[in-house]
């Protein structure tokens, strides 16, 4: 299930980008907060294992408890030990829960993964969790530290030899839940428009497309119609096959048969807008109908990215 | 800048804790030359061995042979301290930020339970380097020291936390009780390196004796080494950490203590 999708009945005032329509609504996201891991490795291909098998089961924080992805890959000159490594943002609800998640998830798929070591990517992080302090105890007391310009470092003995990990990483708050909806005449162009959206967001820093691949299929609403325990259900209004339906209030306009969504998550507001125009611009491509957004009126996410003001920037 | 240049040696040594830019930043050129220093049991001024120029600030630039001249820099927390010459005991003892740099030798005791702030010999030094006073728990617990010649008897004895990084030879002990912290020994050392060590790293460039209480582990290059090349690279001292060079053969002592220490002795690549 994607993020939440409840659209209201915007009037369909649109402008046009190479002769897609843009419809004028916005996207409704969230206040997070975020963890830049830096995980570095012999080759750059063992650094994507690890961040790939980091950032799994990561695509929304309602059922996966944290959002993650793979922010950069960073040459051996940017990283702190001079190997070649990659950047993933995790994004939580508070620095508890992502704290909590982070010594889960490093200690699963990184203390595990071949030559890798782990380091803070937000050392200006006003709040610290400690991560290599509670890591250090797979050690069972083999462990030792080092400390070195005021950071603390946890040396673990494994099989290979030594897995490095800081001990505290820095947490910022984040926004998660940024978006838009690409609304197409069949899923090829669907899918074409949003790779090349993706393509294009995942040059901007500070941002994370948190789905496979960066893109949604299954957007969602919040609650659901008839079953009242569902924390959400899919999203009716943007599923074609329901167009015409009783009880539907469908969005998808004449000549649509696809719609796919793109989830971003950022550090703060500018990349993520940075992003979306950077996704938006790139999804206007023969096949594609309208761009729209989704939102729950505004009531629930204090920020509202309005896709009219940003291509007008 | 304020620059002392030394005019009379001293008959015994000197004590002149208060060359410190803590001291010094505040005062005004007078001021400083009326200084207390200590000869022996006499009180006397900074003026009667000094010629005092410029005005004071957050650096002190000491010129000439100050050998017999004790406890420069001690406990300063900001600034820098230039000696152009050698300098006696107790060099930046207790200091917790800031940079001394000497462009000569100095004897002993040279940052002994310092806390912070880097400390720069161009040539050698004496015993007792980052060490543990006499009776005191912990020796340096922060910074970093790095001497460009050879250095004296028990080199971070006790010590907690920093960097001491040596690029001559340096003599036994090192490494006395040491309790964390890294010791970088770019020439060796003599006999029983890391004796009682619980804690902590000692890097030796070169093949050295080490005693039976030490065992051999594996032959690997540590990651976290990497992270002190980089900082000791920036500093103008320079460890090897890549493969294609060699590795580091550990050794874990003393199990005299026992202790969880470790001796890193760098082998390279032969063919």
């Amino acid at each position: 299930m994607g993020a939440a999708d409840v659209v209201t009945a915007d009037a369909r005032a649109a402008i046009e980008r190479r002769g897609v329509r843009i419809v004028d609504t916005f996207a409704e996201a969230f206040d997070m907060r975020a963890a830049r891991v830096v995980i570095t490795a012999q080759s750059a291909a063992w650094a994507r294992t690890a961040g790939q098998s980091m950032t799994g089961f990561a695509t929304s924080v309602i059922g996966c408890k944290v959002e993650a992805g793979i922010e950069a890959e960073l040459p051996p000159e940017t990283t702190p030990d001079g190997r070649p490594g990659v950047s993933v943002l995790l994004f939580g609800f508070d620095a508890d829960r992502l704290g909590r998640q982070l010594v889960d998830r490093i200690g699963q798929t990184v203390l595990t993964c071949p030559t890798t070591a782990c380091f803070d990517g937000l050392p200006q992080g006003t709040e610290r969790v400690t991560v290599g302090g509670q890591l250090r105890h797979f050690g069972d007391r083999f462990q030792s530290s080092k400390f070195l310009d005021g950071v603390r470092y946890w040396r673990i003995p494994v099989m290979e030899g030594e897995f490095l990990v800081q001990e505290t990483f820095g947490v910022q708050r984040a926004i998660g839940g940024g978006n838009f909806l690409i609304l197409a005449t069949d899923q090829r162009a669907a899918v074409a428009a949003a790779e090349g959206a993706v393509d294009a967001m995942r040059q901007v820093p500070n941002v994370v497309l948190p789905f496979p691949g960066g893109v949604v299929r299954a957007g969602s609403k919040v609650g659901a119609r008839k079953y009242k325990n569902m924390i959400a259900s899919t999203n009716d209004a943007y599923c074609p096959t329901l167009r015409g339906k009783d009880g539907v209030d469908s969005q998808v306009p004449e000549g649509a048969n696809s719609v796919l969504e793109i989830v971003v998550d950022g550090l703060d507001r500018a990349s993520i807008e940075q992003a979306l125009r950077a996704g938006i611009d790139a999804a206007c491509r023969p096949g594609v109908v309208e761009i729209s957004a989704g939102n729950y009126g505004g009531k629930l996410g204090k920020h509202h990215f309005r896709l009219h003001e940003m291509l007008q920037v | 800048m304020i620059t002392l240049t030394i005019r009379e040696q001293p008959t015994v040594p000197l004590e002149a804790e208060l060359l410190s830019p803590d001291v010094v930043a505040p005062l005004s050129n007078g001021e400083i030359r009326a200084l207390p220093v200590q000869l022996g049991k006499r009180q006397c001024r900074v003026d009667d061995f000094f010629t005092v120029e410029g005005e004071a600030g957050e650096e002190i630039e000491i010129r000439g042979d100050l050998s017999k001249v004790k406890w420069i820099g001690h406990g300063m927390t900001r600034g820098r301290v230039s000696i152009t010459g050698n300098a006696g005991m107790h060099l930046g003892a207790s200091m917790k930020g800031g940079t001394i740099e000497v462009s000569g030798d100095v004897t002993d005791w040279l940052g002994a339970e310092m806390s912070g702030g880097i400390i720069r010999v161009t040539g050698n030094a004496g015993g007792q380097v980052g060490a543990a006073y006499r009776g005191s728990a912990s020796g340096m617990t922060d910074g970093t020291i790095l001497i460009g010649g050879s250095a004296g008897l028990e080199v971070g004895m006790r010590m907690k936390r920093g960097i001491i990084a040596i690029g001559g030879t340096v003599r036994d002990f090192a490494g006395l009780q040491m309790k964390g912290g890294t010791i970088v020994l770019g020439g060796g050392a003599e006999l029983r390196t890391g004796a009682w060590m619980m804690r902590g790293t000692i890097v030796s460039l070169r093949p050295i004796r080490l005693l039976p209480t030490f065992a051999f582990a594996a032959t690997y290059n540590p990651v976290f080494l990497r992270l002190y090349a980089r900082h000791l690279t920036g500093l103008g001292f320079t460890i090897p950490y890549d493969d294609h060079d060699g590795a580091y053969q550990r050794y874990t002592g003393d199990a005299s203590v026992p202790g969880k220490g470790e001796i890193l002795v760098w082998a390279p690549r032969t063919s």
